[in-house]
This record gives C-alpha cells, sequence and structure tokens, in this order.
C-alpha cells in the first residue's frame, strides 16, 4: 500500500517539480501519468506493485470529480446567460469529432493494411 | 440545519447519493441517468433547499476531489498495457487523433465565438472532450471556470454514449476499431463504459482515445487557443 502510495504520488510530485521548473501549461498530473508510463515501460516499476492502487482510482474515477460538479450552483447565472452558444456549440463540435476521427482511422487503417 | 454542515455528515451524503444514483440506473438501465449527473444535481438541489453555501461543502468536497489528480496518474497503467497496440497501429491511431482532437477543440472554439459566449465560457469549452480530471486541469490552467468545464464535460459524454453510435452509423463508420477510438476520444469515459458493454475490443479502443486524445489535448489546447487569439 505504501510502495502503490509512493509511486503515484512520487510520480505527481515529479510531474509538479517539472512544472514549477519549466512553467508549462501542462497539468502536473498528465506529466506524472506520462512518467508512470515512462517507469512502467523500462521496467523501474513493475506492473503488479501499482496494479491495485490504479485500478482502485481508474474505476472510481467518475466519483472523483462529484464536488468540482457541484461548484456548478455557483455558475447557474452563467449558463443561463449563455445556454444557446453552450449547447449548440458541444453539439456540433462533438458530432464533427465523432465523425472527423472515425474516418480518420478508417481512411489510414486501410491504407496501412494494403501496404503490408 | 447547522449539523448538516458537518464535514463527515457531508461526505456520508455524497457517497450515499452517488451509491443510490448508481443503483437507480441499474436498476431502470437508462444510461442517461448517469449517476455523476444525477448526484450533482441531486447535491446543488439539496444544499440550495437547506441553505447551506458551496464554500461550506467544498470543505467535504475537497476530501473527494484530491483524488482526481492521482486518478489521472494511475491512466498510465492502461497506457503501459496498451502501448504494444499503438506501436503496432501507429500511424492510423495517431492521425485519427490528432484530427479528433483538433477539430474538437478549434470547432467548439469557433461556434462559441460565432454565437457571442465570452471569453471565459470559450476557454472552459475547449476541453469539452475529454476526461474531467484532465479537462479541468487543462481549463484551470488557462484561465476558464474549471467546475463549467466538469459540468460541460459529463452532458459530452452523456451524449456520446446515447447518440454516439448511431452518428456513426449514419456516417459509414462501420469499422469497431473505428467505432471505439472515436466514442472514446469524443466522449471519454462515459462514452467509454458504453463502448464496454458493446463489447471488449470496443472498450478497448474507446480506452485508448480517452487516454491519448486526453494527453494531446493537454498538450495542444493551450497552444492552439493561443494561435486562435483567445
Amino acid at each position: 500500500m505504501i510502495r502503490q502510495c509512493l509511486i503515484i504520488f512520487g510520480c505527481l510530485a515529479l510531474g509538479e517539480v517539472i512544472v514549477w521548473l519549466t512553467g508549462i501549461t501542462i497539468p502536473s498530473s498528465i506529466i506524472g501519468m506520462l512518467l508512470l508510463t515512462l517507469l512502467l515501460h523500462l521496467k523501474a516499476v513493475k506492473l503488479e506493485w501499482v496494479q491495485g492502487m490504479s485500478g482502485f482510482l481508474i474505476s472510481n474515477m467518475g466519483f472523483f470529480f462529484v464536488p468540482p460538479g457541484v461548484a456548478l450552483m455557483l455558475y447557474l447565472d452563467l449558463i443561463q446567460a449563455e445556454l444557446m452558444p453552450i449547447v449548440v456549440a458541444t453539439v456540433v463540435s462533438t458530432v464533427l469529432v465523432l465523425i472527423v476521427t472515425g474516418w480518420t482511422h478508417q481512411i489510414f487503417k486501410h491504407h496501412g493494411n494494403s501496404a503490408e | 440545519m447547522e449539523i448538516l454542515q458537518n464535514n463527515l455528515i457531508l461526505l456520508a451524503l455524497t457517497f450515499g447519493i452517488f451509491y443510490g444514483a448508481r443503483q437507480f440506473q441499474k436498476w431502470t438501465g437508462w444510461i442517461i441517468l448517469n449517476p455523476i449527473l444525477v448526484t450533482i444535481i441531486v447535491l446543488i438541489g439539496l444544499l440550495q433547499l437547506t441553505g447551506i453555501d458551496y464554500a461550506t461543502y467544498q470543505q467535504a468536497g475537497g476530501y473527494i476531489e484530491f483524488w482526481l489528480k492521482p486518478a489521472i496518474v494511475a491512466l498510465g497503467v492502461p497506457l503501459y498495457q496498451n502501448l504494444a497496440q499503438i506501436r503496432r497501429q501507429f500511424l492510423p491511431i495517431f492521425l485519427s487523433q490528432l484530427a479528433g482532437c483538433l477539430i474538437g477543440i478549434i470547432s467548439v472554439v469557433l461556434i462559441a465565438q460565432w454565437m457571442g459566449a465570452s471569453r471565459e465560457t470559450i476557454i472552459s469549452l475547449s476541453p469539452k472532450s475529454v476526461t474531467t480530471p484532465i479537462a479541468m486541469e487543462v481549463c484551470q490552467a488557462l484561465g476558464g471556470i474549471p467546475s463549467l468545464t466538469a459540468a460541460i464535460v459529463v452532458s459530452v459524454g452523456l451524449f456520446g454514449a446515447v447518440f454516439g453510435f448511431k452518428v456513426l452509423e449514419v456516417w459509414h463508420i462501420k469499422n469497431p476499431y473505428s467505432q471505439g477510438l472515436s466514442i472514446g476520444t469524443a466522449s471519454h469515459a462515459v462514452g467509454t463504459s458504453r463502448a464496454m458493454e458493446k463489447g471488449a475490443t470496443y472498450g478497448a479502443y474507446a480506452s485508448l482515445g480517452l487516454i491519448l486524445n486526453g494527453v494531446l489535448t493537454a498538450l495542444l489546447a493551450p497552444l492552439i487557443l493561443k494561435f486562435m487569439g483567445i
């Protein structure tokens, strides 16, 4: 348990240090995630050392964003005022992402296969 | 109602409502009754009814929210487990992720701007396709309103889970790999859970899309917004 926490929070802390040193606008948690992937890939960290805790965190991820969602009660006025731009932009853009991602993958997957 | 302001009671209440919402979704089988969304709505109603302000609730909620960052780090495990597959299909996966990420950010910003949304709202909308913890961090780093992002992200996820596969079929995207990848790219964890129901292949590719678009958006959103003059 302690080792699992050390690895996960260690990666997160290193991410914080990297953000602090370089001043980049990438979240420390993303850097931590990439560090963990790298450590696993280099076999510096064994998969079974983190599997328990990472499984717990990932399967409950949805629950962790309830409190920030509740903060929405502070912005009900803003959402009401800009409801149309928010809804239209979100729906149209989401449909575009679905289509563009799917098409691109389908086209290039086909090309890759015929090249082989 | 003084006693309700106790941290431990508010925490227990949050766990209780989420548990109830999840059971209710299992019982009805309706994907639209997403337990995250239901819990947020019930809690807001309850707080407004009892007159407890957000700052008081956040003293308890902070203990839960704290685990978001470690949870993102934990995504490194499935990313590592999928590395071999990513490398085998590197070009199609990378290009489709890049295209999806770019179109997702640029289109939402352009439409919102065109319809007269404020700068804060536009920033908060920009990371809408990626999983909430990442989206909120991106939004915060850029100066948006993270909780507005959280609410939009959950709504996008619900939209993708309910209509995603229909949209893909209408547009002749029929290959299971492409379908899974698109669902994960466009509608993150909520869409991924729907893809998992459809089958393991759909689910694996959806989680790939969820992770890769999360990383790409975190890396590219600041640059794209700067380039677009936001």
